[in-house]
């Protein structure tokens, strides 16, 4: 048995110690939010915040995060950063297929969250571990900035 | 489907006679703007020629509830193309829906219901188009009589406003939602009775919003499924939550045509949480959409499935793969250049090549390749299959719906009837989920476990080394010059293995329809012209890659047009400007190829003055001609495919150590009418990021039959960093010719575009993709 926090709930689990929070979530926990991408953190599209730190779910194992605080695309709503990112997202028309889009936003919201205005390159390399095989990268780009501005004016 | 009869517009779909009180002139004003095209079974072209054909029967696709919320169902894959938002905000348009109260919902796998589903060869939009607007159209008239009636008022003096009717003699308006009972009853009007809305009274279709180039213009209407797609909601393959669901992974055959000799799954079955391992019987050669067989473990979750698969202990009998076990890529690539240094299959000859070559002044020769690459959506295959009391359910992201429906009802030996289909949203399709291979595999799991669901899942490594792999390629170009730099002749040799390999014995040759992507539609005028085709084995699963042979065709052509504009000395876009030769029209069968994407050549012929229309764009707007500085260039390619016209331009530096810097692209797009031009730019900018991948980094190779790549850390696709900055997207205004494909002919001329822009910076020609280290060397 683990016990997780994820989104501010507990949650306790009868899975073995070495799996991925990413099949714990989805399959056990039923959050299908977060996706499978690649299973080896190169493509981000399983990206959750563990702590408010952007993390790949694919290869975090349960029993590294136990006490620890799991946040998922499912609780951005809630959230004054995440909500807008997903605003500036759905403004700039960022998502094509949008399979990536919820790892590429709890990405950048962790950006945002610990920098608040960053510079271009910055961001392009903040996000660079997060694939879009439509390749929507600068929509993702233009939409950060987007969010960022709206932060520092409100 | 969750909506109840009684709120729907229901099916009537007898056409017994017009609304009482149309007048008949009003089929004259539509005679005039709208060609009603011919009945499915007359049609030769286009959608009506489309297994299924085209349906617009308002009852089919458009239903509205008592409270007035619009339902649009949608038939088509949305695999990131939008089309869910684009086709439905054409019904919408047309119907005069509120977009705030428009929702879409998908279509089951239904061709006999719904018309053609298959989504690939960028046709959901110019072949349903019109039919989704008749069908709003009719719609629009069913209410518009039904509020006539119940006021009992002639239908001529009520007229549809947004989501309302209005009545202006008297001021009185009924929202659509109230009269939507009552319309359901009416017939279904005749098509020569519809009055499509002029353009000045519509307010999406073909109206710019959203980012236009760096500036946002409108945010609104916002895509159907953003909301969704930015929260978490959406539903994607592997989204589709049952109770009770097994999870599946599969352990295939290393090489093509391989099969299990001796498996011990004995640890396996000891993984906590694994359920049973099941022996999938491969087709074997050739595969067709057939699972490629291997063995399968099954498990309460998908992080069992998986480690339980790596606890078996397999042993492949490698004999049944013939020569597949022997696939190398290097001594592949060098058999291919060396057939191509010899005559192959003629496929369109003018004039006498090999004499003009001789009496050249100078002759011009390169050979091109571009590797095996793999579609790699970011949603790996997957599906979830239920078997109960037999019938079949299925639940999966597949671009082709009837042939998902097909597969499983011919391996599970039942009526096509007792096969449902649900199509999830696609986490990108790109060609490989036009293959239902991964949904058939999942039913022969499924039949182990009546009345359970099971999810199939691919992992990252098994798509990348069991793809539908783009075909491998090499073209052989050469040309003769005049004293002037004129061309006199052309001969080029193009070698890959075919499509059809896969669904027949090898043919060796491509067929029809591949070399009919830009190989002997080339449209250059000049004198000699000799197109041939060497014969190519296939040692995999060849399969469509998003633009398919059009990538390695515009890749060779582009890039040794460029070469030929080099060594005359000339401007590379004067240069083709003059290749292209006068304006003119080009019939597909003068030119050799019978098929011209399905559509009709009287329609859609190769027109020269939209290409050099093009050229001539996206040359301007990326100021061609104008001074660079050392290591930075300009590159131009262009290519005419799914009978839509592209150009590029990029903008390059390439500093002394060989780093490579896109400043900028300039895209020239002309796919005539244009539907959703906000989908349209996204759709060209996310081409060129997936074409620079092509160009730089994309590349799988074998080794004794065995993909050496198996994830995006040796499959090396764009990131944030490889895409320029700027991406400018310049839309031709065209509203007369017929309507064009759009989200594949993006991609062809982004390659040679970068290649020859690479080129303009460092005097350094790329002739093998993908670009890699070459230019640090």
């Amino acid at each position: 048995m683990v016990t997780l926090t994820i989104n501010g709930r507990e949650h306790e689990l009868d899975v073995p110690d070495n799996m991925p929070l990413l099949w714990a979530l989805r399959d056990v926990v039923g959050l299908r939010g977060t996706k499978f991408g690649c299973g080896i953190a190169e493509c981000g599209a399983c990206t959750v915040h563990l702590d408010g730190k952007a993390t790949r779910a694919c290869v975090t194992p349960v029993s590294a995060i136990q006490g620890r605080q799991v946040t998922t695309i499912e609780a951005m709503a809630e959230d004054a950063v995440g909500q807008r990112v997903q605003e500036a997202w759905l403004d700039l028309g960022v998502a094509q297929c949008g399979y990536c889009q919820g790892g590429q936003i709890m990405n950048a919201t962790a950006l945002l969250k610990e920098t608040p205005a960053p510079g271009t390159q910055e961001i392009v390399d903040a996000m660079a571990g997060n694939l879009c095989r439509c390749g929507t990268y600068n929509r993702i780009l233009a939409a950060i900035e987007r969010a960022a501005d709206k932060e520092a004016s409100s | 489907m969750n909506r109840s009869d009684d709120t729907l517009l229901l099916a009537n779909v007898s056409r017994r006679g017009l609304l009482k009180g149309l007048a008949g002139g009003t089929a004259l004003l539509l005679a005039a703007r709208w060609d009603l095209g011919l009945a499915n079974e007359q049609a030769q072209f286009g959608a009506g020629a489309m297994p299924g054909g085209w349906v617009d029967n308002p009852n089919v696709f458009i239903h509205i509830d008592a409270d007035g919320l619009v339902t649009i169902i949608n038939n088509r894959a949305e695999m990131g193309q939008g089309i869910r938002t684009s086709l439905v905000m054409v019904a919408a348009d047309e119907l005069g829906a509120d977009w705030d109260r428009v929702r879409a919902e998908q279509a089951d796998a239904d061709q006999d219901k719904y018309g053609n589903q298959n989504t690939d060869g960028s046709r959901s939009m110019r072949h349903w188009f019109d039919p989704m607007r008749r069908a709003a159209a009719a719609a629009r008239l069913m209410l518009e009589q039904a509020a006539a009636n119940q006021w009992d008022v002639p239908v001529h003096e009520v007229r549809a406003d947004i989501h309302k009717v209005v009545h202006p003699a008297t001021g009185r308006e009924v929202g659509f939602g109230a009269l939507a009972e009552a319309a359901r009853e009416l017939d279904v009007p005749g098509r020569d009775a519809l009055v499509l809305k002029s353009d000045s009274e519509l307010r999406f279709i073909g109206k710019e919003s959203g980012l236009i180039n760096g500036q946002l213009k409108s945010a609104y209407p916002k895509a159907i499924d953003g909301e969704d797609i930015v929260t978490g909601r959406a539903v994607f393959g592997a989204d589709v939550d049952l109770e009770g669901t097994l999870y599946a992974v599969v352990a295939r055959p290393p090489v093509y045509g391989a099969k299990v000799k001796r498996v011990d799954d004995s640890e396996a079955l000891n993984v906590t949480g694994v359920r049973k391992v099941v022996r999938i019987e491969g087709a074997g050669q050739p595969a067709a959409f057939s699972p490629l067989g291997g063995v399968a473990v099954v498990a309460t979750n998908t992080w069992a499935a998986m480690e339980g698969r790596r606890a078996l202990k397999i042993e492949w009998d490698r004999a049944p793969a013939g020569d597949n076990a022997d696939y190398t890529s290097d001594a592949y690539r060098e058999s291919l250049e060396k057939a191509a240094q010899s005559p192959g299959k003629v496929i369109r000859q003018s004039g006498d090549v090999e004499a003009a070559l001789d009496a050249a002044d100078k002759r011009v020769s390169a050979t091109y390749y571009m590797p095996h690459m793999a579609q790699a959506p970011m949603e790996p295959p997957v599906a979830v299959v239920m078997i109960r009391e037999g019938k079949a359910e299925a639940w999966a992201p597949v671009q082709n719906p009837r042939a998902t429906r097909e597969g499983v009802a011919g391996l599970l030996e039942m009526d096509m009837e007792d096969v449902t289909v649900h199509q999830t949203l696609l986490g990108g399709g790109f060609g490989r989920k036009s293959k239902p291979d991964f949904v058939i595999e999942a039913a022969h799991v499924a039949r182990e476990f009546e009345g359970q669901p099971v999810k199939l899942q691919w992992s990252r490594e098994d798509d990348i080394q069991h793809a539908y792999f783009h075909a491998v390629s090499v073209d052989h170009l050469e040309a003769g010059l005049d004293a002037d730099g004129k061309a006199s002749s052309w001969r080029h040799r193009t070698l890959s293995p075919s499509i059809a390999s896969l669904f027949a014995p090898d043919p060796k040759h491509k067929g029809e329809f591949e070399l009919g992507m830009g190989f002997n539609t080339m449209p250059f005028s000049i004198p000699a012209i000799r197109l041939e085709n060497p014969p190519a084995p296939a040692h995999v699963r060849i399969g469509w890659f998003r633009s398919v042979y059009n990538l390695p065709h515009a890749w060779a052509i582009q890039s040794f047009a460029h070469e030929m504009a080099v060594a005359a000395g000339k401007d590379h876009r004067d240069y083709v400007l003059d290749l292209l030769g006068p304006d003119r029209e080009v019939h597909n069968l003068t030119v050799g190829d019978g098929w011209n994407y399905g559509e009709d050549p009287d329609l859609y012929p190769i027109d020269v003055a939209r290409m050099r229309r093009v050229i001539e764009r996206a040359t301007e707007e990326a100021g061609w001609g104008r001074e660079t500085g050392k290591g930075r260039g300009l590159g131009l390619a262009f290519h005419h495919s799914f009978v839509s016209y592209t150009a590029i331009v990029f903008d390059v530096e390439v500093d002394d150590e060989g780093k490579l810097t896109i400043h900028r692209a300039d895209i020239a797009f002309d796919c005539g009418p244009q539907a959703n031009p906000e989908r349209i730019r996204s759709q060209m900018e996310g081409a060129c990021v997936m074409g620079i991948g092509i160009a730089l980094q994309s590349e799988v190779t074998f080794k004794d039959g065995v993909a050496q790549q198996d994830n995006f850390d040796t499959y090396l696709i764009p990131r944030m960093p490889n895409a320029p900055r700027v991406v400018r997207v310049h839309l031709i205004d065209n509203p007369n010719d017929a309507m064009g494909g759009v989200g594949e002919p993006g991609l062809p001329p982004v390659a040679p575009a970068l290649c020859n822009a690479i080129f303009a910076a460092t005097g350094k020609r790329i002739r093998r993709l993908p670009v890699g280290d070459q230019l640090s060397g």
